[in-house]
């Protein structure tokens, strides 16, 4: 799983660069996120416009993530493609999550 | 291994037109299987929204027999796919272990203020799919479902 992150202001933005997050990949990309949010920054914003596939294990995943970060920052999400959404929506995780449409959308609304 | 699809479950399979991959008990394996499967004219057919909801069930079955059926040993598991009309006819076979108790999973809705890491899987399967049936004939686990889809113009 191919990550990358970038710092825009006081916003770490992580970016998944392949197309899965499921249970082949899941373990390394729960490490790989975990170790990425250790910088600091006041949000964390995880693009996932690239990902158009997600299984259960992808979804525990991406909740793990969120559950290693400290409060008061979360795990929010942004551009989730229609698969991906229809994952979060069943399970009823998208309400968990602050979701953005996109990453200017991100940019625009604080938290 | 062989094991025929059964001509009477849902309505029928019939053999032209029907795909069928033998997948090994691996993560990587079903990654694999799976973008194999979903590059078929089978189910490319398929709008986007069916042809998602049909990789999800799909998945969320073969990594389940792969995290418990074949949990203590390796093994193979066959897939049959086909289409007729407005349904997409998935039956799965596989030589490992026998679902706990005889039956599959009930799937509850997990409570999300708890943060569940896990759990997804047979709720997104019962959620997505109908005519759910699973039994273990001595030898092999046979599990078969259909999806409702929905044909591109």
């Amino acid at each position: 799983m191919r990550l990358e992150s970038e710092r825009q202001g006081e916003i770490l933005i992580i970016r998944a660069l392949d197309d899965r997050i499921d249970a082949a990949g899941a373990i390394r990309f729960k490490e790989r996120m975990r170790e990425m949010v250790t910088e600091p920054s006041d949000r964390v914003v995880f693009d996932m416009s690239n990902v158009a596939f997600l299984d259960s294990s992808g979804l525990g995943a991406v909740v793990s993530v969120m559950k290693s970060l400290e409060p008061p920052r979360r795990l929010e999400l942004s551009g989730l493609t229609a698969t991906v959404e229809k994952v979060f929506r069943l399970t009823r995780m998208d309400s968990v999550f602050i979701i953005h449409k996109t990453l200017p959308e991100a940019r625009r609304n604080a938290g | 291994m062989r094991v025929e699809p059964d001509l009477g479950f849902c309505h029928s399979v019939e053999p032209p037109g029907t795909a069928h991959f033998v997948l090994a008990s691996d993560p990587v394996a079903i990654r694999e299987g799976l973008q194999s499967l979903f590059a078929l004219d089978l189910l490319k057919s398929l709008t986007e929204k069916s042809r998602d909801s049909a990789q999800i069930v799909v998945a969320e079955v073969l990594n389940n027999v792969v995290e418990h059926a074949y949990s203590k040993y390796p093994g193979t598991i066959e897939i049959w796919v086909t289409r007729r009309e407005d349904f997409l006819f998935v039956r799965m076979a596989d030589d490992g272990l026998p679902m706990p108790g005889g039956d599959l999973p009930r799937g509850r809705m997990m409570n999300t203020h708890d943060l569940p890491e896990g759990g997804f899987g047979w709720f997104l399967i019962r959620s997505l799919s109908h005519e759910l049936t699973y039994h273990h004939d001595g030898k092999y686990n046979i599990l078969s479902l259909c999806i409702s889809v929905d044909h591109q113009c």
